[in-house]
């Protein structure tokens, strides 16, 4: 793949919240001066502490627009509401429905059917925001897959496509779901054995598909199958691309249970003789497999997003308790051994967010490589998870608890580590393209 | 009945969940880098207004609701959340960065905004949460000459332009009647102001803003208050605790209370 450089805009009309604002590649050096400017009384931009600050430097007016709306909505579920749905395997509808009933939905799809066609560098703060209200995996996966999953109907869909499915999905009258991965394939995407052959007006699809989250709520899936023999020759041909209904008396969906974001379901789909109608097929028959990898940078760039929410989250349940828990006469914040792990964590925290909102930046540019985009999200879900691992260890036996939330944390935070890509993979990626080493796997 | 041309005051004012503090010169809270969002007791305002209209609760109907706030730049911000709410129109008067107008000089404001929007209700909180003056409004009504009806907990309008509104007091409410044009002010128990829509928060960005300064409406802001010094309250002295009931009496015996 050769390296392109930074295209002037993108393929979809994106706008900033604010029209006082141009957008971050314009403003962003700017903006960080003046912030500096204005500091002179108080210094510090934001601290860990604070709950859901919206004063982070990097992120623009309309970023902070996104942030300061959002946080109202998230700041009603408490941690004690997600633990509650994370015990009780819930879906979080609560918030889903709020999000849906205020408009969020659709941050990213287009306006004209009732999107507000904003970038991902602002469903990028949602997400965020959402995951460090304490939500974590939990509620940023409640709505994730509606925010970016629709991004190849919206730009390779019909408008008569774009009209049956984005407008429920937006107001939140029908959920999606993402049928890509394989128990056989795993992430090797080309090697995908689901089969669907076309009968006349249908197709009639066999095979199975794993890790498909949201299955249990959703009434629509966005798959991905072959339409036509692997052919080594050319790869990346003979998949297509459907979105189509997730009709239960014809898809055997089974929840696998798992380590934790437990209020969303994950789940094993089969299906013999699946109907689906030809005008499910999004865009050209043989060719799903392009229009999918288009949204995998968005995905890991929201995903990245998602895994900072709880390193923060971590950050500030972890500062507030070791300045009020007293041991040996001072409250353990005061000790090096508790105090300077935590300042490597928001450190590398912070790193990792300027990474993550730099990919998103250049992906509403038009930017389509993704060394940013996989290295942010490597970054952000290794930082989140070390932030979450030190906030037990901060927190000692009540870490351990689940009580003080923290462990929750960390097994959410160990998903980002994993979906949608391993650390693993990203490091072949970067060694590949970035370091120019041959392939290693 | 007359169609209602609301206006709405809104203030920009440090975060309600913000814990402020004093500067170093003591002459004030820090402000600068702290969170501002919209004056709590305001958002009921904007909440009310929208309502009326949503409602249909005026017999008249709502012609024009407008909202308006004096202030930094950043003030434009929680004009176009009122606007994201579902107001119509805004004015921003712009002040310097850090400069604060006095009741009396909003009331001044305001009065010449009334007459140049031809409202006929303004709908304003009952006091901002920075400084707690809680004397807009009534200045406000004492200078156009216009009746008031201070922290409501219900609007609600009759025939010929008369307005009922409630106000909750110590043991019970109050009711009391007047005709528009006239001034309310909105106390907590109003409402439960929304949420702005996403969409909202995009269209508000359309909707028609007028930049103004205090010179455009023949004003200055004149000082008639100086502030001499603002502190912390001091720090509470942690109380004493008693064994028992009789141990409490012995130390009010000792306190003298006894």
């Amino acid at each position: 793949m050769s390296r392109r450089i930074l295209r002037p805009a993108s393929l979809l009309p994106r706008s900033s919240l604010t029209t006082w604002s141009s957008r971050a590649t314009a403003t962003s050096s700017k903006a960080w001066t003046c912030a500096v400017n204005s500091q002179h009384a108080r210094r510090i931009h934001a601290r860990a502490n604070e709950y859901l600050p919206t004063n982070l430097p990097e992120w623009n007016e309309s970023q902070r627009g996104v942030r300061e709306a959002i946080a109202k909505i998230c700041s009603q579920y408490t941690d004690e509401y997600w633990m509650e749905k994370d015990t009780e395997h819930k879906f979080p509808w609560e918030l889903y429905n709020d999000l849906a009933a205020n408009g969020w939905l659709g941050i990213c799809l287009p306006e004209e059917y009732g999107g507000s066609g904003l970038g991902i560098s602002e469903a990028a703060v949602m997400l965020q925001t959402i995951s460090e209200s304490g939500a974590c995996m939990n509620g940023a996966s409640s709505v994730h897959m509606n925010i970016f999953g629709l991004e190849p109907v919206a730009k390779f869909g019909t408008k008569e496509q774009k009209e049956r499915w984005l407008v429920p999905l937006i107001q939140g009258k029908e959920r999606a779901c993402f049928g890509v991965t394989e128990p056989n394939t795993g992430l090797d995407t080309l090697r995908l054995q689901s089969i669907a052959t076309k009968h006349g007006d249908h197709y009639r699809i066999k095979g199975s598909k794993v890790f498909i989250s949201t299955a249990q709520v959703a009434e629509k899936i966005l798959l991905l199958v072959r339409t036509a023999p692997f052919d080594a020759n050319k790869p990346s041909h003979g998949l297509s691309l459907f979105y189509t209904d997730l009709d239960r008396s014809q898809v055997q969906i089974t929840e696998i249970p798992k380590m934790g974001r437990s209020a969303v379901d994950t789940n094993t789909l089969f299906f013999e003789d699946w109907k689906v109608p030809t005008e499910d097929l999004v865009g050209q028959e043989g060719e799903g497999f392009k229009m999918i990898m288009h949204g995998m940078n968005a995905e890991r760039i929201l995903v990245g997003a998602e895994a900072l929410g709880i390193g923060y989250a971590a950050l500030r349940r972890t500062s507030h308790y070791v300045n009020e828990r007293v041991v040996f006469g001072n409250p353990i914040g005061k000790y090096q051994g508790i105090q300077h792990p935590l300042a490597e964590c928001w450190m590398n925290l912070e790193s990792a967010r300027l990474m993550i909102y730099l990919a998103g930046r250049m992906y509403d540019d038009g930017y389509t490589d993704g060394e940013y985009a996989n290295a942010g999200k490597f970054l952000a879900s290794e930082s989140a998870f070390k932030a979450a691992e030190r906030a037990i260890m901060s927190h000692g036996g009540m870490g351990y608890a689940k009580e003080y939330h923290v462990e929750r944390y960390l097994r959410e935070a160990t998903l980002s580590r994993i979906a949608p890509v391993s650390g693993e993979m990203i490091k072949n990626y970067i060694g590949q393209k970035v370091l120019g080493l041959p392939k290693s796997y | 009945m007359s169609a209602l041309r609301i206006l709405v005051p809104v203030k920009r004012v440090i975060d309600y969940a913000v814990k402020p503090r004093i500067n170093k010169a003591m002459t004030g809270v820090e402000t600068v880098g702290v969170k501002h969002s919209m004056n709590p007791f305001d958002e009921l305002s904007v909440e009310e207004s929208v309502r009326i209209r949503e409602e249909k609760r005026a017999p008249g109907g709502v012609e024009d609701i407008c909202t308006i706030s004096a202030g930094p730049a950043k003030s434009q911000d929680v004009i176009r959340t009122a606007l994201a709410m579902g107001i119509d129109r805004g004015i921003h008067v712009e002040l310097k960065e850090g400069e604060e107008l006095e009741p009396l000089t909003v009331a001044k404001l305001l009065k010449a905004t009334v007459e140049a929007e031809k409202s006929n209700l303004v709908l304003l909180g009952k006091q901002s949460i920075d400084d707690d003056a809680g004397q807009t409004g009534q200045m406000l009504a004492g200078l156009l000459g216009w009746p008031q009806a201070t922290q409501a907990s219900k609007v609600e309008f009759g025939e010929g332009d008369s307005v009922l509104v409630t106000q909750e007091i110590d043991g019970g409410v109050e009711t009391v009647r007047a005709k528009l044009p006239m001034v309310v002010t909105t106390d907590l128990r109003l409402n439960t102001p929304r949420f702005a829509k996403l969409p909202n928060i995009m269209k508000a960005k359309k909707k028609k803003l007028d930049k103004k300064t205090l010179a455009d409406f023949g004003l200055t802001s004149e000082k008639k208050l100086k502030i001499l010094k603002v502190t912390e309250p001091p720090v509470r002295q942690g109380g004493g605790k008693v064994e028992d009931v009789g141990g409490l009496v012995s130390k009010l015996k000792e306190l003298g209370a006894l």
